[in-house]
């Protein structure tokens, strides 16, 4: 298998030291044994557990939402008790959060294209990476812990003083597990930063980058300034259960509304921790997939920024009812409404991209659409949360569980699943069934719109959150919520069929399968233990007129004669 | 000065795979970066940003104490008469010094000093630990006449536990200290106690160690809620005025003017203080490591990143304290 920009694999010097490691020099095959990847310092094979470790919690968390549709397909109990109810939706809150949205797209997509995409050899600090990734598993360990020791039923935001007073024993375990896991997420954005920083090879200049590398590096800068904050508040609730220091349980004067604003002030801007590193991929799917340079380079890059910026002045839009003064409710509400400038931005520049695109409909892509028209959705009911007297009717009702499922799942995940196809045949070398692809994405838009549609109006015919029963007038809607989660399920364990039976009987994938000009696709699949033997030649990676289809290599190949020199400049990038 | 050798080998070796480093001019040069000025420049970047995250990380809990103490003044004006401003002040003092033994130790491990740069690193580690041996005794006072936080805070001190404390050695001072304070307030007390009837001894409630915070009432232990002075504290206050060691226990539960909420002070303090102190000890940790390798011989003009990065985290350590002093010590 030859590759386009970099020597044929064979020319790679240093030959692979493993005996019978197969023909070419990759990541996967480089060395053997568990320890070998326990203990890699390769940001590939570190991302590669990442993802699954990100997957099996999915398929965990996704169990959970099952449990908890089931059990609200009926009024009155239908097969779990309350109190278990009350467990399962804070896990499935928990273990989607914290284990599977914020790590899935920077720690294990990030990791594994963020080096290559830059035309680094790996990230700026390995060690502190893999220390990253024991921490993001220890964290996962104490999450399993408290299962095991009676499990939590606080809602995944912990709200004080129910936090420190319920008497379930998981309690502290979890605040420990997510207080690592915090640290976890604060490293791997403190070595993104210092890469994208550092690590560009001369002629990658910041505005080279992929759209991908800006919207990570937006998003390591929420990671790295608000994590500590959330680290510091569940340490604080830990405490205040452990010796009752009297700062949030309002029975000691403490002040349980402090508890929200500095939960918030973090897990606010972890919603866009969720969300712009998914835009990013967008950005970069629906670029390749229509084969059309990106429409609005800077805006996209410097809307990503904004949104990091502006996250971090929002918070106090989920104070709206908990006795704010009407002054900050009305600032909050202004600021809330302008981050939808931004989004727009982005969404604007997406469809301007389509616009006479050659687009071809691959998987990646369908969920790159599908993504415009969730995330379309999920934001502008935002609008209506952030609208004050609108917020009070639907507070703490299934409008606002349908609309941040529209925004966390409907965006973030689809984005994610949209950027797993997307290089999973770099990743892993193989191909996958394109055909059951589209089949499991269009179970999953339905599924998933089934699922969450209903709950706009159940949530705005005043259905609250939480509840373990409801009144008869709202069962036909539950009831077709779960029918629609049973569909998306269906859609993700076709998913999971499918990319698993790719991995042993799929075709080998060219390198560039789908006509990317970034620097990844100009590596072999898999791609090789250093990455690129010689620093790579860096040009637009959104110019797709010297990118030509080619029989022999079964894929695309980048034609070098075509190729303006003018384009190709090699300034320095540090 | 630019100590760093510009080493512009831009071709990676073809045999160094590995981690480890490789046969380059810098022994300590990373396969994955290209020049030793590369890879100093990110160890820094990513130092400055870690230090970013540890602003936030405190910054919460100083926005925690702006917050508290906007909304109960007389909170903090009153209990920080208990904090002992010399001891606090020797400690600021102790940190400011080891980190200007820190910066000298930077200054001389890009000079290829060696010894020079270990005498200022040992240095700062004692100042490191005397900064802690300094917190132990302050905190093991409090925590013997019960300046805790929540419940703690409302039980009675046992006799013996307090005599015990009187005792030792460089608690004394601080013992005496609080002894002037607290024979004054005994004093005015005992005046004012005699002119309006005696409270009923609503302090009892505090006497009963509580099984849950949900049974604490703040509000009865306001000002309100005093038990009036016993004969044995009034002699006891009388006996400390006049230089006597011994003096009454539970000073703050017997004060008249003890606000609402005080245990909240405590609570604040120990937090913030005491994760100043996990901070120390992971800076005694570092310090350790940067000796063990500096004796090793691995510093010199070429490589000292790691000194320079530990010293910015121990500057960050010692700024965080001078924030916290006069924040509880010094403001009233």
């Amino acid at each position: 298998m030859t590759t386009i920009d970099t020597p044929r694999a064979g020319d790679l010097a240093g030959a692979p030291p493993v005996a019978g490691a197969g023909p070419v020099d990759n990541y996967l095959t480089w060395t053997k044994g568990a320890l070998s990847w326990i203990f890699t310092l390769d940001h590939k094979r570190i991302g590669v557990m990442y993802l699954t470790g990100v997957l099996v919690s999915f398929l965990v968390g996704g169990l959970f939402a099952l449990i908890v549709r089931t059990e609200l397909i009926a009024p009155g109990k239908t097969f779990i008790e309350p109190e278990t109810y009350n467990m399962f939706f804070t896990l499935h809150g928990a273990v989607m959060v914290f284990l599977v949205i914020i790590p899935s797209i920077p720690a294990s997509l990030g990791n594994f294209v963020l080096p290559i995409m830059l035309g680094a050899k790996d990230v700026a600090f390995p060690r502190l990476n893999l220390f990253s990734f024991h921490l993001w598993m220890i964290g996962a360990l104490f999450t399993v812990l408290a299962l095991l020791l009676g499990g939590f039923d606080t809602g995944w935001t912990f709200y004080t003083p129910y936090s420190t007073k319920t008497d379930v024993g998981g309690v502290v375990p979890v605040l420990f597990g997510v207080f690592i896991l915090g640290f976890s997420s604060i490293f791997t954005g403190l070595n993104f930063i210092v890469t994208v920083h550092k690590m560009r090879p001369p002629g990658m200049t910041w505005f080279r980058m992929p759209l991908f590398l800006w919207a990570v590096y937006a998003t390591a800068l929420i990671q790295i300034l608000a994590t500590p904050v959330l680290a510091i508040t569940l340490m604080l609730v830990g405490l205040e259960r452990a010796f009752q220091i009297g700062i949030f349980d309002p029975a000691m004067g403490g002040d349980p509304v402090l508890f929200q604003h500095f939960f918030w002030f973090y897990s606010h801007p972890a919603v866009y921790i969720m969300i712009l590193p998914a835009m990013g991929i967008i950005s970069d799917l629906i670029s390749v997939h229509s084969h059309r340079h990106i429409f609005g380079y800077t805006f996209i890059a410097y809307s990503s920024v904004a949104i990091a910026i502006f996250s971090f002045l929002v918070w106090g839009h989920h104070m709206f009812t908990s006795g704010q003064s009407a002054l900050l409710n009305t600032i909050f509400s202004a600021i809330t409404f302008s981050v939808a400038v931004p989004s727009a931005i982005k969404v604007f520049n997406w469809l301007a991209t389509l616009y006479k695109g050659s687009i071809a409909l691959n998987t990646p892509m369908l969920y790159a659409l599908g993504f415009i028209f969730l995330f379309t959705i999920g934001g502008l009911t935002g609008i209506y949360l952030g609208t004050l007297n609108v917020d009070v009717h639907l507070h703490d009702t299934y409008f606002v569980v349908a609309h941040f499922h529209y925004v966390m799942m409907g965006s973030a995940l689809i984005g994610f699943i949209g950027g797993l196809h997307h290089w999973w045949p770099k990743m892993f070398g193989r191909m996958y069934n394109e055909n059951a692809g589209r089949i499991a994405f269009v179970l999953v838009f339905i599924g998933f719109n089934v699922t969450f549609f209903t709950q706009f109006m159940l949530g705005s015919q005043g259905m609250p959150r939480r509840y373990y029963d409801y009144k008869p007038e709202f069962e036909i809607y539950h009831f077709i919520s779960t029918i629609g989660s049973y569909v998306m399920a269906l859609g993700f364990f076709l998913t999971a069929i499918y990319l698993l039976h790719s991995l042993f009987r799929g075709v080998r994938a060219p390198a560039n399968p789908w006509g990317g000009r970034s620097l990844e696709w100009q590596c072999t699949s898999p791609p090789p233990h250093d990455n690129f033997k010689t620093t790579p030649t860096v040009g637009d990676c959104y110019d797709f007129s010297v990118v030509r289809w080619d029989d022999d290599e079964n894929g695309y190949v980048v034609d070098r004669s075509q190729m303006d020199s003018s384009t190709e400049s090699s300034g320095s990038g540090h | 000065m630019t100590a760093i050798d510009a080493n512009t080998n831009k071709t990676s070796d073809p045999d160094g795979h590995g981690h480890e480093g490789h046969a380059s001019e810098n022994p300590f040069q990373a396969h994955h970066f290209d020049t030793p000025q590369q890879q100093y420049e990110s160890e820094k970047l990513g130092m400055w940003l870690f230090l970013g995250t540890e602003i936030l990380f405190f910054g919460a809990l100083f926005a925690m104490y702006t917050i508290l103490r906007a909304n109960e003044p007389e909170v903090f004006s009153y209990a920080s008469q208990y904090l002992d401003t010399i001891l606090g002040g020797i400690n600021t003092a102790v940190l400011i010094v080891s980190s200007l033994t820190m910066a000298a130790a930077v200054h001389f491990a890009q000079r290829s000093k060696k010894g020079l740069m270990l005498l200022c690193l040992w240095l700062t580690l004692f100042g490191a630990i005397g900064f802690l041996v300094i917190k132990y005794f302050e905190y093991e006072h409090k925590i013997h006449v019960h300046l805790t936080w929540g419940p703690g805070f409302y039980m009675p001190v046992d006799e013996a536990e307090a005599t015990a404390v009187g005792d030792g050695g460089t608690v004394l001072t601080v013992i005496q200290e609080d002894a002037l304070a607290v024979s004054e307030e005994a004093g005015k007390l005992a005046a004012e106690a005699e002119d309006s009837l005696p409270q009923p001894v609503q302090a009892l409630v505090a006497a009963v160690p509580p099984a849950d915070a949900s049974s604490i009432a703040p509000a009865a232990i306001g000002p309100g809620g005093l038990s009036g002075v016993d004969p044995e504290a009034k002699i006891a206050a009388e006996r400390a005025a006049a230089g006597e060691v011994e003096h009454s226990d539970k000073p703050h539960l017997e004060d008249e003017r003890l606000p609402v909420n005080t245990h909240r002070f405590f609570a604040i303090y120990y937090a913030m203080t005491g994760l100043h102190g996990i901070h120390v000890v992971v800076g005694i940790v570092m310090i350790l490591w940067l000796i063990i390798r500096g004796m090793k011989g691995h510093f010199d003009r070429r490589h000292y990143a790691p000194v320079d990065n530990g010293g910015l985290y121990w500057h960050i350590v010692d700024l965080v304290w001078i924030f916290l002093f006069p924040l509880f010590y010094l403001i009233h």
